[in-house]
């Protein structure tokens, strides 16, 4: 995309700022979206029916809130340390938006073809940690610490194995871009990673249980690290008031929800390339049937929006699903069970991928 | 002036200021802070290097580990601020002989070394050769640091167990 817009340019400044502002756009509209979804679905599966006086069925809710939020009076307790305190939403914020620079959306929307993008994805994602922690030890208040503390023990802890489940996949594919990984899974929806990969033979069959327990442990350890029922103890409300970003009023606590939803996207994205397929279609083009070229990128990007909201859909349904879960609790299901599972899936599929 | 010559100009600066503001600054939580900024700006650099996977792996264990691991131990201490680092001044004058030959022999080196300045192609990526040198020639190296690795996590499970008897 980049070559394009600096054809089309032909300035490398604007260009390059310009690829910035696409995955920006999207994260902008997929918070508005989803915390809009977030609140129908949790209603819905309470049985009421949620915001209903602002637009159709209340969609105009999310950007009157964001109204509300960008006129509030910016409060800075006196005993909060004032530099941390200002720069820690924009280095969460940054975190979760620079994983974006590295997603396809489709075969034409991608932002860099980074060759090591996975790898880039695992590493970005430690700044939010950063971030996290200077929210809640600059606010000073003993809730805010707790739940910084909380958030960066959670999330270190699952950053493993998320990151064995990813190797696993890395040895089966060959390759850590994630567009090449998407390439690879085309045509048909039996081609993708979870049935197997592309190579029809014996090893494909398989595979396939194994393919099926990975998605599981990455989709567990992905939705701690983003910090979502039932793995919610950084901000549990019952607790903590609000985890980490307690103190935080306006637009700076609208950076954290942004980074916050940006991350759910971002997983789900990530979850897709690397077991559905990613921008693939999972039955072929229409564009290639009727001749229209041009078509199938649009196309690609629906897919891969569809595989991404349907994955964030399951991570807001869980969170009216499941009670959360305690910090020993918590540390015990990633210790004792998802690590060992993943080594040992990842030995298997090493295993299985060499036959 | 070139566009990444721009970029390379940001990042250094970055990097030199901020480790500034870690040696200069009393309150040791922002010294750690500033050297999350300190770790990004060498990554960036790395970058323009052409070694996207050291770039990657200087943010994934510097930043993602070394530095969190430091907030933490920083954070648990109770004096966070006015901490006095600086110790005195004694014995200045063979401090200052020993920085100045110090300070003279990288300089030489610097001024005396060939560089390889010609304008060779960047790699598109460099992981794939990373990989095969580190498991053909430097196969025996790569092994002895994953047994050190090894040893120095039990050894620290193994103090973190010791209060249980």
């Amino acid at each position: 995309m980049y070559q394009f817009l600096y054809n089309l340019i032909g300035n490398e400044i604007i260009a390059g700022l310009l690829v910035a502002v696409v995955p920006l756009t999207i994260i902008l509209v997929f918070a508005l979206f989803g915390i809009w979804l977030e609140r129908k679905v949790s209603a819905h599966m309470q049985d009421r029916l949620g915001p209903m006086r602002t637009g159709w069925h209340g969609w105009l809710q999310t950007v009157a809130d964001l109204m509300k939020m960008l006129q509030k009076e910016d409060i800075i307790a006196t005993d909060a340390d004032k530099t941390l305190y200002n720069i820690a939403p924009v280095l969460v914020f940054t975190g979760s938006f620079a994983v974006y620079a590295v997603i396809p959306f489709s075969s034409k929307l991608l932002g860099s073809e980074v060759e090591i993008g996975l790898f880039y994805v695992l590493a970005i994602s430690s700044l939010v940690v950063a971030g996290i922690l200077m929210a809640g030890w600059s606010a000073n208040n003993k809730y805010s610490l707790l739940g910084a503390m909380r958030a960066a023990a959670q999330i270190i802890s699952y950053e493993i194995p998320t990151a064995l489940i990813v190797l696993s996949m890395v040895m089966l594919t060959g390759t850590l871009s994630l567009d090449k990984i998407s390439q690879m899974q085309t045509s048909s929806f039996w081609n993708w990673n979870i049935f197997g990969g592309a190579i029809f033979s014996l090893s494909k069959f398989l595979l396939i249980p194994f393919m099926f327990v990975g998605a599981l442990i990455i989709f567990i350890s992905t939705l701690a690290e983003v910090n979502r029922v039932p793995f919610d103890i950084p901000e549990a409300e019952s607790e903590l008031v609000a985890g980490y970003f307690t103190e935080y009023c306006g637009m700076k606590w609208g950076m954290f929800m942004l980074a916050e939803y940006g991350n759910m996207f971002a997983v789900s994205a990530i979850i897709s390339i690397l077991f559905f397929g990613g921008y693939q279609s999972p039955f072929g083009y229409l564009g290639n049937t009727i001749g229209a070229q041009w078509l199938v990128p649009f196309e690609q990007g629906f897919w891969f929006l569809a595989k991404g909201l349907t994955l964030v859909f399951v991570q807001m349904w869980l969170r009216w699903t499941l009670p959360r879960l305690r910090v020993d609790q918590l540390m015990t299901v990633c210790w004792k069970y998802l690590i060992p599972y993943a080594f040992i899936n990842l030995i298997i599929i090493g295993i299985i991928s060499i036959l | 002036m070139n566009f990444y010559d721009i970029i390379f100009y940001i990042f250094a600066a970055i990097t030199l200021l901020s480790a500034l503001f870690v040696v200069t600054t009393r309150n040791i939580v922002h010294s750690a802070f500033y050297l999350l900024f300190t770790f990004f700006g060498v990554a960036g650099i790395y970058v323009l290097l052409g070694a996207d996977f050291i770039a990657i792996s200087q943010i994934l264990i510097y930043v993602g580990g070394i530095l969190i691991l430091l907030l933490f131990g920083v954070m648990l201490t109770n004096k966070i601020t006015n901490v006095e680092i600086r110790t005195g001044t004694v014995h200045m004058l063979p401090a200052a002989i020993a920085t100045g030959i110090f300070m003279g022999a990288v300089v030489a080196v610097m001024v005396w070394t060939e560089w390889k300045s010609e304008p060779s192609v960047i790699p598109l990526t460099t992981t794939k050769d990373i990989g095969h040198l580190l498991l053909t020639d430097y196969v025996l190296i790569f092994e002895l640091l994953g047994i050190l690795l090894l040893v120095a996590l039990i050894g620290a499970a193994s103090i973190a167990r010791r209060d249980e008897e």
